[in-house]
């Protein structure tokens, strides 16, 4: 990044050197060549290796954190690609690249080293076809069980017709035959959540939730198995939302068409996305960005993350309270404030696209006075506002009752499943990547990163709160400086061509804080002015993958606070 | 002393005159609803039953608490504080179909969805409207060429009021809800049709290549829903 002073950027190239050559000795012969991706070391291994190699990178290299697996077809070959980072140190980097024929596209799964490869792994063989030898549960994902073809794969034509089953979800205790034949048709599929009882020889009892329902947060199926009123087992069904997101950034040009649609992604807390795509691209590309344009994209960042948290604390209360209670109200009552500010700001209330590569797209509403003084009585009314979340929220006994030691996420339990951002903050991991792995301004100004160990769903609540509190502090400096910042260098946008065309395959994985946790982003470029493989790494999607050990053995409402807790954002989810 | 009580006296008849002048006469708003108005002095009214049921419905609608994409956060926006769509008697969300009147389709439809949200608009009692909020579902929107997009809430429901926006704004929002009010009190809906995308069984689809291939996997009894990106509009 344009901030980090160049010594420094080269001290990290020479650790980044030595660090590789450790690994190359630790990997040895089963490293059959190196890639060359921008972001971190890749090595090429066979794949039939790929467990071996992932335990020993894991527990003898400390890669603890798959952040993404990311599938793609060649015309030759096809390639999965694993983004390894450490939690305690996001900056350490390293790809394992697995290539597989194309007539035989099998390779061996990850999931017994990294659980959380179990859901990466479903994506990548259902949207690219890849077949992952071993996995416990190899099925599609995001589309329909009935779907025809695999489409980010080459050869998929989407002119062929499709059909798709409204099909009551079969009982997922069939299997093992501790219940009747009976359920698997017997339920509605909406609101009343329909409930079928199981044969004489068991207790349990099988429930859906969603995939349309108050309490789902969008459009998300819970095939839920309890035993009386506990939950045995749950599995999130997704893919309600699955609108095809990395087919649209793969269709659209790098300076202008992609990052609207990142807007879309994560659309409660909208900014940090679009810095995700303006970060990965301006490391393909080589792009500046001016300093003053840094502090513009931290500040609106940090207004974006305040929205999303926003929502997520008022749906929280919702889902712990009931309908449309006050803390719902007085949410939408602070996000509208923000959602004005930010109008000012970016001409838009929601879809901003206020990033631009290289840098913003507007400078600071005029008159400045104005706006500086409206942010500035939004800063110092938010003290008093936030005392009101805590004495109805995080004070108020029934809440604490209700979500205090419940939905535990343990740190080992996290790590595995790759938990990010506020969950993951919540069971005591001490990462931030606006700390750890510094972008924008945010290593130039003061503020903390919110952690607590509690890993209970009051925890991740918490978390929430003092991010908003760190978010303000931030904005707060950004302001002071907005307002000194002399008038001839203010510089919105560095000098990017109309039309970027990064050199013949350059491959990047670049990462951001956003509200929900890390959200990565994976580009290989081939030449033209539109990437060949854009790949999507959304914290949410992980996130959700923590419901069932979290919601194991608890209450049903447990459930559903567990779920609140979580934050997910079904457009990130299923992407 | 006298004076002092004829004053007090006179006072309270003014007061009392004026309200009552003012409910037959009209000069005041805060009495005069329409509805006053149409009753005139006498408290009768001759109408047609259907004026007055489609007057009725529009102006007591429950929404449907239904949210798919983007648009629900604005939406949600909507129903809060500031906006408060339930100002125009239109504002309680519902979380049963069974006991709504209006559904707001807020956001993409993908293929996995289709079918559920045609059967939760079928579990809406009659009579039932729907507003399109957005442009994904006019045409699919920004998402209109995914290979898993459904190009406009009309290819699967009958839709009543479309909103353009990406997202709308809670103003537009309550514009659209407005009229469809209008239209409910002028006995309008959109036709119940056929629609380019049906349930419907499985063993009355056409055999092809497809489901001929799915047929190890689908019951003959069971619902279906049939796209065909291609030659949807």
């Amino acid at each position: 990044m344009s901030l980090e002073d160049p010594e420094k950027e080269q001290q990290g190239a020479l650790e980044g050197r030595s660090r590789e050559d450790e690994l190359a000795d630790l990997l040895g012969e089963r490293a059959l060549s190196r890639d060359d991706h921008k972001n971190a070391p890749a090595f090429v291994i066979r794949p039939d290796e790929v467990q071996d190699v992932l335990f020993d990178l894991r527990d003898q290299a400390g890669y603890d954190f798959l952040s993404c697996v990311t599938a793609q077809e060649y015309e030759d070959r096809y390639e999965s690609i694993y983004h390894l980072k450490r939690y305690d140190n996001p900056m350490d980097e390293v790809s394992v690249v697995v290539p597989t024929s194309k007539q035989n596209p099998v390779s061996q799964t990850a999931e017994p080293v990294y659980k959380t490869a179990d859901w990466h792994e479903r994506e990548a063989y259902d949207l690219v076809g890849i077949d992952y030898e071993g996995h416990p549960d190899l099925r599609r994902i995001l589309l329909p069980e009935t779907w025809q073809g695999h489409p980010l794969s080459l050869d998929y034509d989407q002119d062929r017709p499709q059909i798709v089953t409204l099909r009551e979800h079969a009982n997922p205790l069939e299997e093992d035959q501790r219940a009747s034949g009976t359920g698997a048709n017997a339920h509605s599929n909406t609101v009343e959540s329909g409930a079928v009882d199981d044969a004489a020889d068991s207790d349990t009892m099988y429930l859906n939730i969603g995939p349309h329902h108050p309490a789902t947060h969008g459009v998300l199926h819970l095939k839920t198995i309890l035993d009386g009123e506990q939950v045995v087992d749950v599995e999130p069904d997704i893919g309600y939302l699955h609108r095809c997101e990395e087919q649209m950034a793969q269709q659209g040009t790098y300076r202008y068409q992609i990052i609207p649609y990142s807007d879309r992604w994560d659309y409660t807390a909208n900014m940090p996305n679009e810095w995700a795509v303006a970060r990965a691209i301006e490391d393909l590309a080589d792009l500046e960005v001016p300093e003053y344009a840094q502090v513009l994209r931290t500040m609106a960042t940090e207004f974006g993350r305040m929205l999303g948290h926003f929502l997520a604390v008022g749906t929280f209360a919702l889902d712990v309270y009931g309908d449309f209670t006050a803390i719902f109200m007085y949410a939408i009552r602070d996000r509208e404030k923000v959602q004005n500010i930010l109008e000012d700001l970016t001409g838009q209330r929601m879809m901003f696209y206020y990033f631009r590569l290289g840098g913003v797209v507007w400078d600071l509403p005029e008159p400045r006075e104005e706006w500086f003084e409206k942010v500035r009585d939004f800063l110092d009314e938010l003290p008093s506002a936030l005392e009101e979340y805590h004495d109805l929220i995080s004070q108020n006994e029934i809440l604490q009752l209700r979500t205090v030691g419940k939905g535990m996420l343990p740190k080992e339990t996290a790590k595995q499943y790759g938990a990010t951002g506020p969950v993951a903050r919540a069971s005591g991991i001490d990462m931030d990547l606006r700390r750890d792995d510094p972008y924008g301004y945010y290593d130039e100004l003061d503020w903390d990163v919110a952690v607590e160990d509690g890993c209970d769903n009051y925890s991740r609540l918490l978390v929430r709160l003092r991010e908003v509190e760190e978010s303000a502090k931030i904005i707060r400096q950004c302001i002071d400086l907005l307002e000194d910042w002399p008038e001839e260098e203010r510089t919105i946008q560095s000098n990017v061509p109309r039309t970027i065309r990064p050199d013949d395959d350059t491959e990047t994985y670049k990462a951001v804080e956003a509200a929900k946790g890390e959200m990565g982003v994976y580009i290989r470029s081939d030449g033209t002015d539109t990437p060949a493989r854009f790949k999507i790494r959304a914290g949410c999607f992980n996130n959700l993958h923590t419901l069932a050990p979290m919601s194991n053995g608890e209450y049903i409402p447990d459930l559903v606070a567990a779920l609140g807790s979580l934050d997910i954002v079904l457009g990130s989810v299923d992407r | 002393m006298s004076s002092d009580k004829d004053t007090f006296v006179a006072d309270t008849t003014r007061v009392q005159t004026e309200t009552r002048d003012s409910r037959i006469t009209g000069q005041d708003n805060r009495f005069n609803s329409k509805l006053r108005e149409a009753f005139g002095s006498s408290p009768f009214i001759l109408t047609k039953f259907d004026k007055f049921m489609n007057w009725v419905r529009g102006s007591s609608m429950f929404m449907l608490q239904f949210g798919i994409a983007c648009c629900s956060i604005e939406m949600m926006h909507t129903y809060a504080v500031k906006h408060d769509l339930d100002r125009f008697g239109a504002g309680v969300p519902r979380a049963s179909p069974r006991q709504a009147d209006v559904i707001i389709v807020p956001g993409t439809i993908v293929s996995k969805f289709a079918p559920r949200m045609k059967r939760v608009y079928d579990q809406m009692p009659e009579p039932k409207f729907v507003v399109g909020m957005g442009s994904c579902t006019i045409s699919g929107g920004p998402f209109q060429e995914g290979y898993n997009v459904i190009k406009g809430a009309e290819e699967v429901i009958p839709v009543d009021i479309h909103i353009p926006g990406c997202p709308p704004r809670p103003e537009a929002l309550v514009y659209g809800i407005a009229k469809l009010q209008e239209r409910i009190a002028n006995g309008e809906s959109s036709p119940v049709v056929v629609k380019p995308y049906e349930l419907e069984q499985f063993g009355d689809l056409p055999r092809d290549e497809v489901v001929d291939k799915l047929s190890e996997e689908i019951n003959e009894d069971d619902l279906v829903m049939r796209y065909n990106w291609a030659d949807s509009p």
